[in-house]
């Protein structure tokens, strides 16, 4: 069999991917958490009368907690489809990446299930978060001597 | 998902969710194989120990829900594994086992479970990640086929074992692709030994190859000049309703060909509407963590041959 005749089927039936979609769909949903999160922010600021910082990190527990419930709603994951990166970039991403390794492995039970397996997504994500936080702030501080 | 499928109607046994009343996705699965096999028992009027030999298969890791469900059972095992074309290669084991005399009746299984398979092939169920078009969905469900030496309706005439074909191919994404060269050489190997063609079959269907990998096999035999006259189909196109169900490019998993092959095939030769069926069920034999490692994804395809012993 040819390789050559065979990479040729493939690449004529593979589906079209629906890019500009896909762009608009990242764009409304990511634009809308945006827009949610600043009103959100605003809210905790006049509501509770917190200051900036406090409620950035109350607004983020927000979306947290809400991407945690819908994930274990089952609903993220389709939400998820239909949204793809406006969903999959912001904190809501991050939550889901934690709580559905923890579901996953609810039958194996917390320390050999839950505890091992929650960042087994996620662990990426911190690893290289503070590995990166680390470098730049030592690049940081040698620069401001 | 699979009762709402176009199979629905036609299926012996239907849970309601995904669960079906167990704790776990592992026993959920375990429970659709024994429920498989209690059927397959009763329908041939038989007792568990009234067949020699059981060989079955499945996509968990040591082929857990195989072998956890026949420690009930005490009887001898085969336990195989061969990912998604396990449905055909334990059919012509079967075969093997009693055409040389080794037993009087022999029993094939196979079983798939979306959740257990997701979970150890791809992401947490509910990990929100887009998939691409060319993804496939693993049907959730178990088959059973009880092989005998004396005669009925239907024979399993001709078995072909298929060679593992690697082309490079890497794209996880797209098992139809991967899987179609497999298929394809395996249903030519089985041409050129039986000195067969399309002409002499009613139907050749492929076991999972699904939206994408079919047009590619079709694509395959149209440049060798090979014309498949309509003949040509496939079981992940069969289970479920494409148009409307969110199940991608199609189905795909142990429990596709063996129940498109129970629920559709069967059923339309006892009714004389095919003579001769070439089923060739389709395998992708990846490992997550050589693919990880970037190695390419091996498939394999096995074909048998089901034909009507009275026409």
């Amino acid at each position: 069999m040819d390789i050559n005749q065979i990479e040729h089927a493939i690449k004529q039936h593979a589906p079209s991917k629906a890019k500009g979609v896909n762009l608009v769909m990242a764009f409304v949903w990511g634009g809308g958490i945006g827009l949610a999160g600043q009103l959100i922010l605003e809210g905790y600021m006049s509501l509770f009368n917190l200051s900036f910082q406090q409620a950035a990190a109350c607004t983020s527990m927000t979306f947290i907690a809400f991407a945690s419930l819908l994930t274990g709603l089952g609903a993220y994951d389709w939400l998820a489809q239909h949204a793809g990166a406006g969903l999959f970039i912001p904190i809501t991403g991050f939550s889901n990446a934690l709580t559905s390794c923890a579901l996953e492995a609810k039958s194996e039970g917390l320390i050999y299930g839950i505890g091992s397996n929650m960042f087994k997504l996620a662990g990426s994500v911190l690893t290289y978060g503070i590995v990166t936080a680390y470098v730049l702030g030592i690049i940081r501080m040698v620069i401001g001597l | 998902m699979e009762k709402q499928g176009l199979l629905g109607g036609q299926l012996d046994v239907v849970f309601d969710e995904i669960y079906c009343g167990e704790k776990t996705y592992e026993m959920a699965e375990r429970r659709l194989l024994s429920a498989a096999v209690d059927v397959m028992l009763k329908k041939g009027n038989l007792k568990a120990s009234d067949v020699d030999c059981y060989v079955g298969s499945d996509l968990i890791n040591q082929l857990g829900t195989a072998h956890y469900f026949m420690k009930h059972m005490e009887q001898s095992f085969f336990g195989v594994y061969a990912a998604c074309s396990a449905s055909t290669v334990s059919s012509a084991l079967c075969g093997i086992l009693i055409e040389g005399g080794f037993a009087q009746k022999a029993c094939a299984f196979a079983s798939s479970h979306n959740a257990t398979a997701e979970r150890q092939f791809r992401y947490p169920n509910e990990y929100g990640i887009q998939k691409p078009d060319t993804t496939t969905f693993t049907v959730t469900g178990a088959g059973a086929i009880c092989f005998s030496n004396q005669k009925s309706k239907i024979r399993l005439a001709s078995a072909t074992i298929g060679k593992v074909i690697d082309f490079g191919f890497k794209n996880v994404n797209d098992m139809g692709s991967a899987m179609a060269p497999a298929a394809f050489d395996t249903i030519m190997t089985h041409f050129k030994n039986t000195d067969t063609s399309f002409d002499d079959y009613d139907l050749v269907i492929t076991g999972d190859l699904s939206k994408v990998g079919h047009s590619v096999l079709f694509d395959l035999f149209r440049s060798k000049g090979i014309e498949t006259d309509a003949k040509l189909s496939d079981c992940g196109l069969l289970v479920y309703n494409l148009n409307e169900q969110p199940v991608f490019s199609g189905g795909s998993g142990c429990a596709c060909s063996m129940i498109a092959t129970i629920a559709s095939i069967f059923p339309k030769m006892i009714k004389g509407e095919f003579k001769r069926v070439l089923v060739a069920a389709t395998g992708a034999l990846l490992s997550p963590v050589m693919v990880q490692q970037k190695d390419s994804i091996p498939c394999i395809s096995h074909c048998v041959v089901y034909e009507r012993t009275d026409l």
